[in-house]
């Protein structure tokens, strides 16, 4: 599959003001941060869940906490795919019972890596609620869920590949439109 | 060759490097998962395996069956002993009965060498070699990798010596191939009546001293007298068996300083280990045993799911 670059959609100024206005969602949608704790999905929700923290914590001078969700091993294709995607660890560290969790995702597309990512959760222990943050919704659900807090919201067509790129991992900050040129 | 693309896992010496490796890094989650609150994924809903043992035992059979029920795998043993083996049913006939019940893999362990190859040319499921014979026990050999690895960091290097009954241990053969992959100085120490003929022709070093052999090393890897192997004469008494080659305290202190004892269990204590060296601060008996279902798990992980249609051999 190769995939040619059409264009940029967020550079790095309005990544940067998408966390800080999804940062003020989480606060005032819990009236504060005391119980709030944000789980980034692997990979890219990882280092997006720490921004949003180190975001949250400029605002309220409070840090949540904040863990690594690996949702592999809960995926709904496993059968389908000709091989085994390779499985990380979950890296949360804290007691998630009673907390209010906000999931942290690059890109919200068919909502099943969300149904994979409540049912890790759930197997953690009991949050009292679960929240979602995406930086890019981009439509084309294929399960009955919404993200409550969008960082831009892209009408899409299913040629079209959305990446989201972080410093950590890809050594620049973007998002990008990417359509699939060969099949 | 890529592990997802194999049927059957029946011995680590023709494996590679990289295989080993995916299957030692996916065991580290898999071992988070097993000191979890809620222990099982549902990675394997759907899938079916069952364990077949003709010899006995206790951590390899329950490891498996445990490693499969966190994964959410329906796991099935078939007691050999209560079977309609004893009514004389062929090994061939037994393998298609399980296999038309719809299982997707078999581990099987059986005292003949080459029984899991034979298995796994005359079925569609996936068979994992769990213990033919003298030849090869892999996923022991995987868990003493892991084991390893996890204490010390890295396998590169390492000074390993293997001591014990090395003419009957699949355990030592298995884990000669995989710790060589590596890097490892392997060194194998014991009677010469149960020294095998060439061993050194596999790259290790021979000793019928334990003491030169435990010289300087980073690892000591005990292994079980196995009295079901014996045959008369090997060595004098267990006793004598004792006094030349028991893993001692006075023994353990040729060794690095922060030597890590391992044994497969079971354990003879006071034959081939001193109860001092087993519970000891050196000792990674136990953690084998937990990191033994992580391997498991890992494997069955990375063999059970997805499509078959890639599938060599």
């Amino acid at each position: 599959m190769e995939l040619q670059e059409k264009k940029v959609l967020m550079d790095e100024v309005a990544i940067k003001r998408a966390i800080t206005r999804i940062a003020h969602e989480i606060i005032e949608r819990n009236k504060g941060v005391e119980k709030v704790a944000l789980i980034g999905i692997r990979r890219r929700g990882g280092p997006l869940a720490v921004r949003l923290a180190e975001r949250i914590e400029e605002i309220e001078g409070i840090k949540v906490p904040v863990g690594i969700l690996d949702i592999t091993l809960y995926r709904d294709d496993l059968t389908t795919l000709a091989s085994q995607p390779q499985v990380h660890r979950t890296e949360v560290f804290f007691n998630i019972n009673d907390m209010n969790i906000v999931l942290v995702d690059d890109v919200m597309y068919t909502g099943r890596t969300i149904r994979a990512a409540m049912d890790a959760l759930i197997d953690l222990g009991r949050p009292r609620t679960i929240q979602l943050a995406v930086l890019v919704d981009r439509g084309h659900r294929e399960l009955p869920v919404k993200a409550d807090f969008i960082g831009k919201n892209v009408p899409t067509s299913k040629t079209e590949v959305i990446s989201v790129l972080v410093k950590e991992i890809d050594g620049r900050e973007e998002v990008i439109i990417q359509e699939i040129i060969d099949q | 060759m890529k592990l997802e693309q194999r049927k059957d896992l029946l011995g680590i010496r023709d494996m590679s490097r990289e295989e080993l490796e995916l299957i030692l890094d996916t065991a580290i989650p898999m071992k988070d998962i097993i000191k979890r609150d809620v222990k099982k994924v549902p990675a394997l809903r759907g899938k079916a395996m069952v364990t077949v043992f003709y010899e006995n035992s206790t951590r390899t059979r329950t490891s498996f069956e445990i490693a499969g029920k966190y994964l959410s795998a329906d796991t099935v043993n078939l007691a050999v002993a209560t079977s309609s083996v004893q009514k004389g049913e062929s090994l061939r006939d037994t393998i298609k009965t399980i296999e038309v019940m719809g299982f997707d893999l078999m581990v099987i362990r059986h005292a003949m060498t080459g029984t899991a190859h034979y298995v796994a040319r005359n079925t569609n499921m996936r068979v994992i070699n769990a213990g033919d014979g003298t030849n090869e026990h892999p996923t022991q050999a995987l868990l003493d990798m892991y084991s390893i690895r996890e204490k010390k960091g890295t396998l590169e290097g390492l000074k390993v010596a293997i001591v014990g009954d090395i003419l009957h241990s699949r355990v030592a053969r298995s884990n000669i191939y995989g710790l060589s992959k590596f890097g490892c100085e392997i060194r194998v120490a014991g009677p010469s009546t149960l020294m095998p003929p060439e061993i050194e022709k596999l790259g290790v070093k021979s000793y019928y001293s334990l003491d030169q052999a435990l010289d300087g090393v980073d690892v000591i890897n005990v292994l079980r007298i196995q009295k079901e192997r014996q045959q008369s004469g090997l060595f004098p008494s267990l006793d004598e068996y004792a006094n030349l080659y028991m893993l001692s305290p006075d023994r353990l202190l040729r060794a690095k300083d922060d030597v890590l004892v391992l044994h497969p269990g079971p354990m003879n204590r006071g034959v081939e280990i001193s109860s001092q060296v087993a519970d000891g601060v050196q000792s990674v008996i136990n953690e084998q045993v937990t990191n033994g279902v992580a391997v498991r798990m890992a494997l069955l992980f990375l063999m059970m799911g997805g499509s078959r249609d890639e599938i060599t051999n």
